[in-house]
This record gives structure tokens, sequence and C-alpha cells, in this order.
């Protein structure tokens, strides 16, 4: 992408994510058994499916915030394990409304107790695009602005992963178009796990699409080993009718139509 | 703010006190017009303001005592898993047996002085405030901590950071009835046995049938306890002034 600013690069670590038998239940119910899927690393990779099948709950798996069960294994795609090096990016912006832009995207190191790179929390506001904005308290913000703060803060940590649960779901769709721009372009060294309900999103960002559904009946849910791979380079325009094809299988897949679950 | 609306109301039941008793004939000792109390109360001026200082003291203890172990107990509670379970009948405890009937008692065990007064008003704001404390805490938005456990956050800096300044609007609320109630505490607690203070006053009043300087007792009691209320309340809205205001009523 654009030159993408020093204070980024220290981050030289990469890592992809490997999902092997992955088992998801709510209570008693099963919602996945048995799912194996990998995402490269340095790639962005769209999560679909209708709401309830489990999205949100495998997101918070990876992100070790639940603890996985049964036979499933969550690591890097080396195998190393993912502990400390996955941010998490909420449908909420999450900023706590008592801490101004700035402390808010200074977070995890006053959560940590380690010394605050005030400078360093500037600089990605300005990437971010919210710099004057710095002293403001949440309130005081509008919803995309307060996305971008979040956003930041989520850069603010070095971490090579980034998981994304419908961060661009609430905001109005010239603003969402914004950011998801801005953050294809400011994560495009790490690797981006995005959950989405929304396929024109996952058409206009991903670099791979999976897809979760529900077979039909009472049966828990698969998820396809190969990811779906729209063609051409992001942000696409997700009205091109080169993706007319994958949107269609996109569509299909969702609403669990015979023979359409996976498409090239 | 509009301070007159209130002004307004207030006179104006001050002067429909004042005509019923001029109207009505009725005797003085029974109910005393408004006038009658003020000239009291200004007459007596030094010896109310000396209780009033008494019971003051004794309602900002009991504030600050059971501010201090009501939070205690919240957060005991909150941080610690099974603690709850400990705590929570202490709790109950307090509040279901009545302030009233330990009065006597209390007095019993700490004597005619200013601490069996401080201690029920301790225990009858213990509760409000644990109980609200404890509630907002409880109810931190998961997704915060969510994040704050991805920051690699340590368990108490997520209870400092996040969900104690989450849970101040709610334990405002405990602190605002504190307020309100912790006169009541200190009041029964002079009823019950004491040698000064303007619950001790307004009780010597009334048995010598000085109606109108129980009357005088009492208003500098009510207009205490709305200080009180009202000083507590403005330093919790600038402490929590990032807690936007959701009631549209208090827009102008």
């Amino acid at each position: 992408m654009t030159d993408n600013a020093p204070h980024d690069i220290r981050m030289h670590e990469t890592a992809g994510i490997a999902v092997r038998k992955l088992r998801l239940a709510w209570g008693e119910t099963v919602l996945l058994d048995n799912v194996s899927f990998e995402v490269s690393p340095g790639s962005w990779t769209c999560l679909l499916g209708e709401s309830g099948v489990g999205k949100s709950t495998l997101l918070r798996t990876i992100a070790g915030l639940i603890d996985p069960i049964g036979p499933t294994k969550i690591s890097s795609h080396d195998g190393s394990a993912l502990r400390g090096r996955v941010a998490y990016m909420a449908q909420q912006d999450l900023l706590l409304p008592w801490l101004s832009a700035i402390d808010n995207v200074a977070l995890g190191a006053r959560l940590r107790g380690e010394p605050v790179d005030h400078c360093r929390a500037r600089n990605i506001l300005e990437r971010t695009g919210v710099a004057e904005r710095a002293n403001a308290l949440p309130a005081e913000m509008s919803g995309g602005e307060r996305q971008r703060v979040a956003l930041a803060r989520t850069l603010m940590e070095e971490r090579p992963i980034v998981l994304m649960d419908e961060p661009f779901s609430a905001l109005d769709a010239i603003t969402r178009i914004r950011l998801q721009d801005l953050a294809v372009d400011l994560l495009s060294h790490r690797t981006v796990l995005m959950v989405t309900h929304d396929p024109f999103e996952a058409l206009r960002l991903a670099d791979g699409v999976f897809i979760l559904r529900s077979p039909g009946n009472e049966q828990a849910r698969e998820l396809p080993d190969m990811p779906i791979v729209p063609p051409g380079i992001v942000p696409r325009d997700p009205t091109d009718p080169a993706l007319r094809n994958v949107h269609q299988a996109i569509m299909c897949a969702l609403g669990g139509k015979s023979g359409m679950g996976r498409a090239a | 703010m509009n301070v007159l609306r209130p002004i307004i109301v207030f006179a104006g039941l001050l002067a429909v006190w004042q005509v019923f008793v001029s109207a009505s004939e009725i005797a003085p000792f029974i109910l005393p017009g408004p006038i009658a109390v003020m000239s009291v109360a200004v007459e007596r001026v030094d010896i109310i303001a000396g209780h009033a200082l008494v019971t003051l003291t004794e309602i900002l203890l009991g504030l600050l005592f059971g501010t201090l172990l009501g939070g205690t107990s919240a957060l005991v509670m909150a941080y610690f898993r099974g603690a709850r379970a400990w705590v929570l009948p202490v709790l109950v405890v307090s509040q279901a047996v009545p302030v009233f009937a330990l009065a006597p008692v209390l007095v019993l065990w700490f004597g005619y002085g200013v601490t069996p007064k401080v201690a029920m008003a301790t225990l009858i704001i213990y509760f409000p405030v644990t109980a609200a404390f404890y509630d907002g805490l409880r109810r931190t938005e998961p997704g915060w901590i969510d994040l704050a456990r991805t920051l690699d956050a340590p368990r108490a800096a997520i209870l400092r950071q996040v969900r104690i300044p989450a849970a101040m609007p709610a334990f405002a609320s405990g602190l605002r009835v504190a307020a309100a109630v912790a006169p009541i505490g200190a009041v029964v607690g002079e009823w019950v046995g004491s040698s000064a203070g303007l619950g001790y006053y307004m009780l010597l009043m009334n048995g010598r049938v000085q109606t109108d300087a129980m009357f005088a007792a009492l208003l500098v009691l009510a207009l205490m306890a709305i200080a009180i209320y009202y000083l507590v309340d403005s330093v919790l809205r600038r402490t929590i002034a990032w807690q936007a205001d959701i009631d549209p009523a208090s827009k102008h």
C-alpha cells in the first residue's frame, strides 16, 4: 500500500491463523464441529454467515476470550501459540467514555502499566485521520470518528493478527466505505480475520471468504476448507461485474442452496 | 438551572401554611405558623446552631464510614470470586434488622456521645452504597472487559481502570441515597439517647410543649439534609461528567 509510516514498520513479525478440529458450543448445542481452516499470514479473510451461526464465538475463541473446547486446536500457521499476538476490534468501538481519544488509543499500555508513548499515539491518530480530536471524549465524537479511534487503538498494539467482529456495521454507508479503505491501507502488513454479515463488505475487502452455514437440519455447521477468492485487488468495487459470480456464489452458500456452497 | 421555581414552590407552601394557621385558630402548641417558627429560630440561633453542628458531624462521619465500608465490601465482592457468598449475608442482615431496633443497643454499647449515631448513620447507608456500587461493578460493559483482556491487562488493572470507573455512575446513585438517608440514622440515634444534637433538642422542646422551637430545629435539619444532598450531587456530577445525561428533561 501507500507509504505505511515508519511507526508501523516496527512490527516485523507476521503470523497466520490455523484452526484445527474446531468445536463451538452454546450451552449444550453444538454450533460447529470438526471444522478446520487456515488464514495465511498477511491476508485479509472474511468470515460470512447468517446470524447465530457462531461467528462471533469463533472470533472470541481465537482471541483467547473463550477457552476452546473438545479437540479444538488454535495456533499460528506455524503451530506457535497465538497468545499476545492478537488484537481484537468489536462492532462497538468500546472506547472508554471517561478517557480522551488519545488515552483510549494508549489503553493497552495504560492497562499493562507500561509507559505510554504519546508521540506514537498521536502519530497513529493522525494516520487514522482524527488527530485534531485527540483530547475529545468519546461522547463528543461522531460514530465514524469513534471507530477511527478504535482502529488507532488496534494499530497501537503491535499485534500481527487483527480480529474484527463487524467493526463497520454500525456506520452509515459512506463512512463505512471510508473506514474500510483506511483499514485496508493501515492493516496491510497484518493478518486480518473479519466477521461480517455483509457480502458486499467481504467482496470489497477480502483476499479470501469463508462461509459458515448450517447444512440444513440440526447438524452442526460446516465450513469449507478452502476460501472463496474474489478476483482483483482490494479494496474492490463490489458492483464490478467481474464479482457477480462470486457474489452469487456467496449468496447461494449463505442461503444454503445445494451445489453452490463453494465457488472458485 | 432554574432556582426560581423551587423557591416559588417553597414560598407558596409557607404562605399556605401561614394562612391556614391564622385562619383556623389552631393552637400554636399543636401547629405554630412559619413566622413564629422563624422568629424562634432567629432568637435561639446559637443554641440551635450548636445542636446542628453535632448532628452535622454525625451525618458526615456516618457518610464517610458508610461509604468506605460499603465501597470496600462491593470491591471485595466484585474482585474475589467466592467472597460474594460471605459478604452478601452481612449485607442482607444489615438491611433486614431495622436500625430503629438496633438504636437502643448501640446506645447501650457506645454511650450517649457521637459514636452510636455515627454507627447508626453508617449502618443505614451501608446497604444502599454497597448494593449500588456492587451492581455497577457487575454490570461493566462485557466488551470493555473482553478488550482489556485481549490487551493482556492484569485483573487488578481491569478492576481499577475499567470496572471501577464504569461503576461510578451506579456508585453515585448509591451515594445520593446515602446522603438523603444518613440524617435519618443520626436523628434516630439522638432520639434514643443523647445529650446534644437536633434530634435531642426536638425531643426536649416537644416535652416542654415549645412546638415552635421543635419546628425550628426540624427546619434546620431539613435544610441541612437538602444542602448535603445537593453538595454530594454536585460533586458527583463533576466527577462523572463523562456520563452523558440521558434524561431529556434535564436538558433545558
